[in-house]
């Protein structure tokens, strides 16, 4: 009989050398006789255990990791097609508890399914949410999507009905859905995981959003970084075209719906909505000022959409559902679940997806198991690099939009960096500013020049040159930039710079009194 | 500015009469993209429409396959990156030409994007993650090291050409870092030994 054996072919999992073991596991197999299939998942998310390798015995999947190419010999000889026992061995996997205490929606598939079968999607509650969507008005699938409180997950935190019921009721033609996956921030791989793991709950999403605005085009806007997302979305856009779900005549409704995927080309402005707009016409990607929105005046001028990976990964769960069992998850105003990304110095690092009001104690401590380097967790870093650091004081702050705004920081695209006790907070304060000066799209003087002089003045003050006035100068210099700046890139550098300040000064040479006052 | 009205000096009267209308009247009656091409035209090797170098046939055929999408100037640009490995800076006219662009409009997306470039690249590039989530796993030690064992700053190669070294912000490898490509293959939970050793295997004999 055919033993079904599941390697990851996510590419932090191929990183870890997946590849390896799936090549070893082929010719250990037809060296033995044994009899497998090999399907290529994406990761289940426990990334400390890629590449995490799980055996179908009689319909239960037995989990083992982390799993090297020098391990597949003795697992097979020790009986893994029959889920024996081994060091490595993890039990099924279904009822892990790191994996069963999660609330999985838009990543229900993840891990689960080969991410390029289409029978497999469906099988697993895809196209489900389409489905419905076709048989609707326009304006009755906007109506669902505000219903359900879903939320821009790209960081800002827009409520996504009132962006889509804007595109729906602009006039023009045509219209666009412009899907940002230049997913740049550090810390966070939501958006690569979701493309390479379950690319299909991305398009269904689009298309979604394609017929309740009523665009015919979509594009998603891939960064450079991800080439095995770029293969792999590409294979899954010719496979529904081939279906008869993208093209022409989109499961027989007799409307249109296209996709298709630029690629970025290194430059970490584009994730900002306007310079993604200009980088996709083919430009170079300078930031628009707004108004005009998007909304109205976006891709070549027309109506579009602009929505993040997770955002429209989240549309095709509140079409098939319904709105309330969206928004029965969450917290206040944040409804839903979020995928949250453990990165950085984490013992488990890896994808937890639960609702908003999670605290970062219960994501870092009892998920993430603290730091890998087993010293104290002294910094945090919530949203990306224009997010704030947090301090362990701070760990039973719920991750909710309005609660870490009031914190001053912010949830993002919810990626959580952790650093441990040897950080030097001076240096990271000193590469938020170095960041920004190389990525500044250079439009606004305080984002390109404020930057490069934020480097030199922070480098002033921890070479102990007259600290206090070059600290007032600091600090001016990130009210000039929070105010001054044409977007979040310049606006936001300010806020690890200015938390770094205000929790570690001493990392400055600087003490709490002299930051405060 | 000053070539274009240089090349157009048959146009400004020898002597009596201010030059500046004669000049203005014939700078007026070229479009901006002409006054460009004129300027341009001047510098040694940089003649519009002029022969491209042995790409020329090639960069053309690329971008007119594509010239008929919206916008295609991106993507133009990544495809012939992908055939030819960089792109070379004779292949702008011919950009401009297909796309009826200016020249300095092709310029200025080509060198707005880091992964862009106008010189070939190392036989073997090491592009490193300095994000965040790297750095708090020692990035910063392993962007060190790697300076010291190829002996080039970041940004630049070696001399022969044999090897490049790159800081990249983030591959979305954030719970396995530190992260590099080596040869344009993701690595991660990085140490100085296993970079070392992966560059000792893209790099065979040329290292010790």
């Amino acid at each position: 009989m055919t033993v079904t054996v599941y390697v990851p072919r996510d590419s932090s999992a191929r990183a870890v050398g997946a590849d390896e073991v799936a090549v070893a596991l082929t010719a250990e197999a037809a060296r033995r006789a044994d009899d497998i299939r090999i399907v290529r998942n994406g990761s289940r998310g426990m990334l400390w255990l890629e590449p995490f390798v799980e055996v179908d015995v009689d319909g239960t999947r037995i989990g083992y990791g982390p799993v090297q190419a020098g391990d597949v010999a003795e697992l097979l000889g020790a009986g893994l097609l029959s889920g024996a026992d081994h060091p490595l061995k993890h039990g099924a996997v279904d009822e892990l508890s790191w994996l069963s205490r999660q609330d999985r929606l838009m990543y229900a598939r993840m891990g689960v399914i080969d991410p390029l079968d289409l029978s497999d999607y469906q099988a697993h509650g895809g196209l489900v949410g389409l489905r419905k969507a076709v048989a609707m008005s326009s304006q009755d699938v906007v109506d669902v999507v505000s219903a359900s409180g879903l939320r821009g997950r790209g960081g800002a935190g827009f409520p996504a009905g009132r962006k889509w019921q804007t595109v729906l009721g602009a006039p023009g033609e045509p219209k666009y859905i412009c899907c940002n996956a230049d997913e740049g921030d550090s810390g966070t791989y939501a958006d690569r995981m979701l493309m390479e793991g379950d690319p299909f709950t991305l398009l269904e999403g689009m298309t979604i959003a394609g017929l309740a605005v009523g665009a015919t085009q979509g594009y998603i806007y891939l960064r450079s970084e991800y080439p095995d997302a770029r293969d792999i979305l590409g294979a899954a856009i010719d496979a529904a075209r081939e279906f008869g779900w993208l093209g022409d005549d989109v499961l027989g409704s007799g409307k249109a719906f296209d996709v298709n995927i630029r690629m970025g080309a290194g430059a970490y402005i584009c994730g900002e909505e306007t310079s993604m707009l200009d980088s996709l016409e083919g430009k170079r990607g300078m930031v628009r000022a707004k108004p005009p929105l998007p909304a109205l005046e976006g891709l070549f001028g027309k109506p579009t959409v602009v929505n993040n990976v997770l955002t429209l990964g989240s549309v095709p769960f509140v079409l098939a559902e319904g709105a309330d069992a969206y928004a029965s998850r969450g917290l206040d105003r944040s409804l839903g679940t979020q995928i949250f990304q453990l990165a950085g110095n984490i013992k488990q690092g890896g994808v937890v997806e639960l609702g908003f009001g999670v605290t970062l104690r219960e994501l870092v401590e009892d998920f993430g198991g603290g730091t890998a380097s087993g010293r104290p967790i002294r910094a945090i870093q919530v949203g990306g690099p224009l997010g704030s650091y947090l301090t362990a004081d701070q760990l039973d702050l719920p991750l909710e939009y309005e609660t870490f705004a009031a914190a001053g920081a912010m949830v993002g695209h919810g990626g959580i960096v952790v650093h441990d006790d040897t950080v030097d907070m001076a240096q990271m304060a000193r590469f938020a500013m170095e960041f920004c000066s190389e990525e500044s799209c250079g439009k606004c003087t305080p984002c390109r020049v404020g930057s490069t002089r934020g480097v030199e003045v922070i480098d002033k003050i921890t070479a102990g040159d007259d600290r206090t006035g070059n600290l007032t100068l600091l600090l001016d210099l990130c009210d000039v930039m929070t105010d001054g700046s044409l977007c979040a890139m310049g606006g936001l550098t300010p806020m690890p710079v200015r938390s770094a300040l205000t929790k570690f000064p001493e990392d400055f040479g600087l003490t709490a009194q002299e930051v405060t006052s | 500015m000053g070539l274009v009205i240089q090349s157009y000096g048959t146009a400004v009267p020898q002597g009596g009469s201010p030059p500046f209308g004669a000049w203005y009247f014939d700078v007026k009656r070229l479009t901006l993209r002409q006054m460009t091409e004129r300027s341009l035209s001047e510098i040694p090797g940089a003649a519009p429409h002029a022969d491209a170098g042995p790409d020329a046939a090639r960069v053309r055929a690329i971008a007119e396959a594509r010239s008929g999408e919206p916008g295609p100037l991106m993507e133009i640009l990544h495809d012939i990156q992908h055939d030819v490995g960089y792109l070379p800076p004779s292949t702008m006219p011919v950009l401009a030409d297909v796309l009826n662009l200016s020249r300095a409009e092709v310029h200025g997306v080509v060198s707005f994007y880091s992964d862009f470039r106008i010189s070939p690249p190392a036989t073997i590039t090491v592009a490193i993650c300095r994000g965040e989530a790297c750095q708090a796993v020692g990035a910063e030690a392993l962007v060190d090291h790697a300076k010291t064992k190829l002996g080039v700053e970041v940004g630049e190669q070696s001399a022969d050409g044999s090897v490049g070294l790159e800081q990249i912000f983030c591959f979305g490898n954030c719970a396995l870092g530190p992260t590099a490509t080596v040869a344009g293959r993701l690595r991660g939970r990085l140490t100085p030994a296993s970079l070392d050793a992966l560059i000792d295997e893209a790099t065979p004999g040329a290292r010790q």
